[in-house]
């Protein structure tokens, strides 16, 4: 019992050392898989408020931009308005449940990272607002990310330029389905990987979201087509893709809350419990 | 004591202000980064307590996580460059510089410069390898540790020229 004592009085630095170094990096690999949450994040009150403190003076420098951004995409907007024809291109309205499907919360980003390998943002609204894990981020322009973890007036989102993130996409015009990845390389590229040799694709055509997933609506811009290569080993389409998005300068975004992904994922849940 | 208590902490929560509001923003080239908070492990004292050291150099890195999304990647690095130190102290001042009084805020001589260099170099490299953890990035790994140091070795020296009180 003494000897016990006396080796751990005498080796207490590297049995501390150990210790930390075990619990850091049980904390990295944890950070490094995807489903997991996170215990150390930019959500709470503490690293979150700072961020918003910052953000408010940085956000004066960019309001001119801010301002342009808005009048461009209500004029968008309004082209849409003035000129519909059909009316099959009505946002869809469920029948059955005469509610909209999905719903729309206006949100602002405070912190934007885009040097590292797995980027993240952090949004100032938060459970309270409605928002919660797993739901999509888009701004006028595109595309910007997945919720990750939420607290009460915060909520950080898994930028699309993370290595982790993997998104449905899909090709315009021919309707290919792909997986939008990051290659970690440009901020302003990112990779639609597994397209099939079948799909026709060209410089510059667009790329949209995909149907499969419940987290982003159909026909959400992403960008166009830069290059065109194919995968050495699964012999399918890798495509550069030049994003819509300045991923660097991100002001207001929009949450999409989609109704059913609830109900979709839970259906979903137990037919793998079935198996 | 209590001054060192005291200048400890004045350290620790002004590199890490200076380090979440100012030179996080910086973005170099989109992806370099200066990480000048590392100096309150450089510079605590050399015959401090290294437990206090370990423990306060764990919560630096964790708080730097918080800011940076990144899971335990800063803890780790800061980990090991506090345990790490006196190991560099002796390379870089020789066997004795326990008894010497070894003055790291003072004018740059080339010992001080190889310990903040060997210094810098492992805890960036340690935070990349972490941070990207995919070796097929080894080359990307390199780059950024070879340019975050020299930005962060600039930076570094900045502040210890601007912090010293030129008292003589």
């Amino acid at each position: 019992m003494q000897q016990i004592f006396n080796f751990v009085l005498k080796n207490s630095n590297r049995l501390l050392f150990l210790l930390l170094l075990v619990l850091s990096l049980s904390l990295t690999i944890q950070s490094h898989s995807y489903h997991k949450s996170k215990i150390i994040s930019s959500a709470n009150f503490f690293t979150g408020g700072i961020y918003e403190k910052i953000n408010n003076v940085n956000e004066y420098f960019g309001l001119r931009k801010q301002n342009e951004e808005l009048a461009l995409e209500n004029a968008r907007l309004k082209s849409l308005l003035f000129n519909l024809k059909d009316t099959t291109k009505a946002p869809e309205i469920d029948t059955i449940k005469g509610v909209k499907k999905t719903d729309i919360i206006v949100s602002k980003v405070i912190h934007n990272s885009y040097s590292i390998y797995e980027n993240f943002l952090t949004l100032n609204n938060g459970s309270a607002s409605g928002i919660k894990p797993k739901m999509g981020v888009i701004n006028s322009a595109g595309i910007v990310g997945i919720v990750d973890k939420t607290s009460k007036n915060y909520a950080t989102v898994i930028s699309i330029l993370n290595i982790e993130s993997k998104i449905n996409a899909k090709i315009k015009k021919s309707n290919h389905f792909g997986s939008l990845v990051w290659n970690a390389k440009n901020t302003g590229f990112a990779q639609l990987i597994d397209v099939p040799r079948l799909a026709g694709v060209r410089k510059g055509d667009t790329i949209v979201t995909g149907g499969e997933s419940i987290i982003f609506p159909e026909n959400i811009g992403i960008g166009t087509i830069d290059k065109v290569y194919i995968d050495n080993v699964t012999h399918y389409y890798t495509l550069d893709i030049k994003l819509f998005n300045d991923m660097t300068n991100l002001g207001h975004v929009y949450v999409i809350k989609n109704k059913d992904a609830e109900e979709i994922s839970n259906l979903e849940n137990q037919n793998k419990k079935d198996e | 004591m209590n001054s060192a208590l005291l200048g400890n902490s004045a350290r620790f929560i002004l590199l890490l202000a200076a380090q979440v509001l100012i030179f996080n923003q910086i973005d170099l080239f989109g992806f370099i980064n200066p990480f000048p908070y590392i100096l309150f492990i450089i510079l605590y004292p050399v015959n401090g307590n290294k437990t206090g050291l370990l423990i306060t150099s764990f919560f630096l890195g964790l708080l730097m996580d918080m800011f940076w999304n990144s899971g335990g990647v800063h803890a780790a690095a800061c980990l090991i460059l506090a345990y790490y130190r006196p190991a560099i102290f002796k390379f870089s001042f020789g066997l004795s510089y326990e008894y010497q009084t070894v003055k790291l805020n003072d004018v740059l001589t080339p010992e001080r410069f190889s310990f903040i260099l060997i210094a810098v170099v492992l805890h960036h490299f340690i935070l990349f390898v972490l941070e990207v953890f995919k070796l097929s990035f080894l080359w990307e790994i390199l780059v950024r540790t070879v340019l975050s140091t020299l930005f962060t070795i600039i930076t570094c020296i900045i502040i210890i020229y601007i912090i010293k009180p030129s008292k003589r």
